[in-house]
């Protein structure tokens, strides 16, 4: 499978009466953005803001992030089985909106989802401070379940990050980057010589409010499969995770999976990339000893010399990692685990809450439980009414000035256990 | 499902399985403390069916803990034995970092709904299978 994709590089983003990128100005149409939102009548009201870098605005709380794609050849179209019908995708050319991104915020549960600082020192933790945002701020109808509303949201942003995506159909890419894998038996003659190596992703599939979609089937109810990486790419994976912020896998990180492009840097140089082995993190300890076991069976069918694994969340979900490590290694792989780390505010207690002797190589990605402080902004996208009852927050957190003093969990994406940030912890 | 039990102190759990499954509800019992009936029984040859940490609500934010054994006792589940004693291990870090909030009851709400939700899921996943 072979993907062309072309990056069109956003600087800014503005209101106009046409959506349409122009030497790197993204213009929006944004009543074409809230009449399609409204579309659902699950959602009552949805306002467009924008949010750009620099700038003395904080958002809050964000449910998604979507970088704008659209496909321009080859088969399927973006978010396929969710928005678009079953097709699959990860061939032919996509076009990416690279440096704008659609951020959806709203009201999902009590204890709610996580900040973007566009500004100040805690801008630093988290991507989407770099990027030009187009916040959705959504508000479900009257007595909507939470389940409901939850859906309205996920599918308003995709189908929103989808529409914004077409500006850049006919716009040439200021860089076209290619990936390709091929079938098996042929991967694995045009490498001989180098170790062949795959990556394990293990999708967030605990219910609601902790789901990941694959062609549109709720993870928790697929067996392990094969993914060729460049269906990601095309939205094969959508996230519906809405808790803990810091290790949030948003839609954005899946088209944007920091495994898969830091493998295809070194494919053909230093290893052999295969492909992806996706799998679950289920809370039916039965459920994960199928999912490892079938897992396991990959990592020996593919004859993988080395893999990769990442997680998403914490607790439950590394019993799975730890099980697909140990039976990873036992079908003769090497294994490199990629997480987050909740040692508490010193650092001293153990970082998971499980381990096995095979897990003797990991890469951090920082301490969740740091205590940072966020100085007031200018303006509030959203709003601050659940910062003292998201994760991360506590009573006293939220001052009158708006200042927040909170663990460093409650931004966005600032732990993520694939690596897309910038925390990490070095043994000497 | 007669052959499972259900430890929860959520009342949500109570109401929504009290008349059709086995729960013990346990309406005074913390999280930690959930966990340590959870443990309990898993000693007296009950196997752990669910992950104790479900969720990734973490155990000093949710007050609440549901968690799926085997009705009847049987050999020692030592694969549950090591998952329930880090598990406490692990709960016991985050709680004495920082204690569970007193929560509003809408928030406590919330919290019992994301848990009833997730072993609702788990006890559909269980359903006509094999669970030992």
């Amino acid at each position: 499978m072979r993907l062309e994709l072309g990056k069109i590089n956003i600087t800014d983003v503005q209101p106009g009466e046409v959506t349409k990128v122009e030497n790197g100005t993204l213009y929006v149409n944004q009543q074409e953005i809230i009449e399609l939102a409204l579309k659902d009548d699950r959602i009552k009201d949805v306002r467009v803001e924008f949010a750009r870098p620099g700038e003395s605005v904080r958002i809050a709380p964000v449910k998604d992030v979507i970088e704008p794609r659209v496909k321009v050849s080859g088969s399927g179209a973006m978010f396929p089985g969710m928005i678009n019908k079953v097709k699959t995708v990860g061939s032919g050319r996509t076009h990416a909106l690279v440096g704008a991104n659609v951020i959806t915020c709203g009201k999902i549960v009590g204890f709610q989802e996580g900040i973007i600082d566009m500004s100040g020192p805690t801008a630093k933790y988290t991507p989407f401070s770099e990027t030009n945002n187009i916040c959705i701020v959504i508000e479900p109808a009257d007595n909507l379940e939470t389940h409901d509303y939850e859906q309205a949201a996920r599918l308003a942003g995709l189908k929103i990050g989808a529409l914004v995506g077409e500006a850049g159909k006919n716009v040439e890419p200021d860089e076209v980057v290619v990936y390709e894998t091929k079938p098996i038996a042929e991967q694995t003659a045009q490498y001989p010589n180098l170790p062949k190596v795959g990556y394990i992703h293990m999708l967030q599939s605990q219910g609601l409010l902790h789901d990941t979609f694959y062609y549109g089937v709720d993870a928790k109810q697929m067996v392990p499969t094969f993914m060729y990486p460049t269906e990601i790419m095309d939205g094969a994976i959508t996230s519906g995770n809405c808790v803990a912020p810091c290790d949030k896998v948003t839609t954005f990180h899946h088209l944007n999976n920091p495994v898969i492009e830091d493998l295809y840097k070194r494919h053909g140089k230093d290893l052999n990339f295969i492909g992806v082995i996706l799998t679950n993190e289920n809370v039916f300890l039965a459920d994960k000893e199928r999912s490892s076991d079938m897992v396991g069976k990959f990592v020996e069918f593919l004859g993988l010399d080395g893999v990769i694994i990442t997680e998403e969340g914490y607790g439950n979900p590394d019993t799975d990692l730890m099980m697909n490590c140990k039976k990873a290694t036992d079908a003769g792989a090497k294994v490199v685990l990629i997480t987050d780390e909740f040692p508490g505010r010193d650092g001293k207690s153990q970082s998971l809450a499980d381990a096995v002797p095979e897990a003797d190589t990991l890469v951090s990605c920082g301490n969740g439980n740091v205590i940072v402080e966020f100085p007031p902004m200018d303006k509030i996208i959203g709003t601050l009414d659940y910062v003292e009852t998201m994760i991360g927050g506590y009573e006293g957190s939220l001052r009158e000035d708006g200042s927040i003093e909170a663990e460093i969990q409650i931004i966005i994406a600032s732990t993520i256990a694939n690596g897309y940030n910038t925390l990490s912890a070095r043994m000497y | 499902m007669k052959n499972i039990v259900l430890v929860t102190n959520n009342e949500a759990v109570q109401g929504k399985y009290g008349d059709r499954l086995h729960v013990e509800y346990l309406p005074n019992a913390s999280y930690v403390e959930t966990l340590e009936v959870v443990r309990d029984r898993i000693h007296a040859g009950h196997k752990l069916l669910t992950h104790p940490l479900s969720g990734s609500v973490k155990p000093n934010e949710t007050p609440y803990k549901t968690v799926v054994l085997t009705a009847a006792p049987q050999a020692l589940d030592f694969d549950g034995v090591k998952i329930i004693e880090e598990s406490i291990a692990s709960a016991q870090k985050f709680i004495s970092g920082r204690r569970t909030p007193i929560w509003t009851e809408k928030v406590k709400a919330d919290f019992r709904l994301v848990d009833c939700t997730i072993i609702t899921t788990a006890i559909q996943s269980m359903d006509g299978k094999y669970i030992g």
